[in-house]
């Protein structure tokens, strides 16, 4: 007997194709900094046309990095810690100003529109990914 | 009789361990901004603070031209430099030049930010901003007038946050406050708000 849909079927049942994340990351930037100016934030795009998966550090030669939030509720500003995000399914997930976003504290030098910065996002299934990160003029965006 | 003691003893331990631990698990209140109950025409008012150039700065030196007032903290990654960089561009897309309203931008965090921070931090913006700061005093009682709220956020040592209310004020040439200008509301509407002080 032929079964000429045998391999569609074992894809369907299976999830052939690609079975862990599959993590793109786009858009990458950073307002520039003032002398004096002790911290950052790093923006970008996390695209996941994959399974799952979760964004547990990041890092950057600027300083010291880590993920953040900040919420405006009740007309207050906060910002705190997160320890890990969750990377959806197919999801693309945007760190952006005034949500979720990489702050780097104790910055080595001021970030100058330009330079040569670069992002680390370790992700649990994905692996890590460094990206190069554009400083545009702190009124650019 | 005294094994019956030493039972009802330790289950009372064990009770108060457990209250201790509920207390303890229970999440630490944040602080709370305090109801405000000053009417919205009281906002604002005359101020001194102090200049980028280390001098005192009168809100004499405001009056004449409208003024759009945001409080934050230069050490403030993300929310303050997003305002800040949307109101110059607000104030780009009126298209009525630098003079249509100035951008004072005020630290609550007096203790790391002097004048050469403010200045510095207001300069970044590549178009005229005005950063003040001023004695702990000063602050406060600028942040009473504006009924701003701030409060240190946990950190460690000197790297610490700020909390801070995240609304811009709109006043007109006479220092009189118009409308607040919040970080959720669209372009669109924060550009009739700005027209309304700017024209």
């Amino acid at each position: 007997m032929r079964l000429p849909f045998l391999p569609i079927i074992i894809c369907l049942t299976a999830g052939c194709a690609q079975q862990g994340p599959q993590i793109e990351i786009g858009d990458s930037w950073a307002r520039a900094t003032a002398p004096g100016q002790s911290s950052a934030a790093i923006y970008t795009t996390i695209a996941n046309r994959g399974a799952a998966d979760q964004l547990i550090g990041v890092s950057s030669g600027a300083g010291m990095a880590m993920l953040h939030q900040s919420s405006l509720e009740g007309g207050i500003a906060r910002m705190r810690m997160v320890s890990a995000m969750d990377i959806a399914a197919g999801s693309r997930v945007a760190l952006a100003p005034s949500g979720t976003h990489v702050m780097v504290t104790g910055l080595v030098a001021p970030l100058a529109v330009g330079a040569d910065l670069r992002l680390t996002l370790r992700f649990a299934k994905a692996g890590s990914r460094t990206v190069k990160v554009v400083v545009v003029a702190a009124e650019a965006r | 009789m005294l094994g019956k003691l030493r039972i009802t003893l330790w289950s009372l331990v064990l009770v108060a361990a457990a209250a201790m631990g509920f207390l303890l698990m229970r999440e630490p209140k944040l602080p709370q901004p305090t109801q405000t109950e000053l009417p919205l025409a009281s906002i604002g008012g005359p101020f001194t603070l102090v200049g980028a150039d280390g001098k005192m700065f009168p809100s004499t030196r405001l009056a004449g031209k409208p003024f759009a007032i945001f409080f934050g903290f230069t050490h403030c990654p993300d929310v303050c430099p997003t305002t800040v960089a949307r109101l110059t561009k607000l104030r780009r897309q009126l298209g009525a030049g630098d003079d249509a309203f100035t951008i004072v931008f005020v630290t609550v965090d007096p203790e790391r930010d002097g004048p050469a921070e403010v200045g510095a931090y207001a300069k970044l913006f590549a178009t005229p901003v005005t950063g003040l700061t001023g004695s702990r005093p000063q602050i406060e009682q600028v942040k009473k007038q504006f009924a701003v709220f701030s409060a240190k956020a946990p950190g460690a040592g000197d790297d610490y946050g700020v909390d801070h209310t995240a609304s811009v004020f709109l006043m007109d040439r006479a220092g009189k406050f118009v409308a607040t200008l919040a970080p959720e509301e669209s372009d669109t509407v924060a550009l009739a708000k700005l027209k309304r002080i700017a024209t």
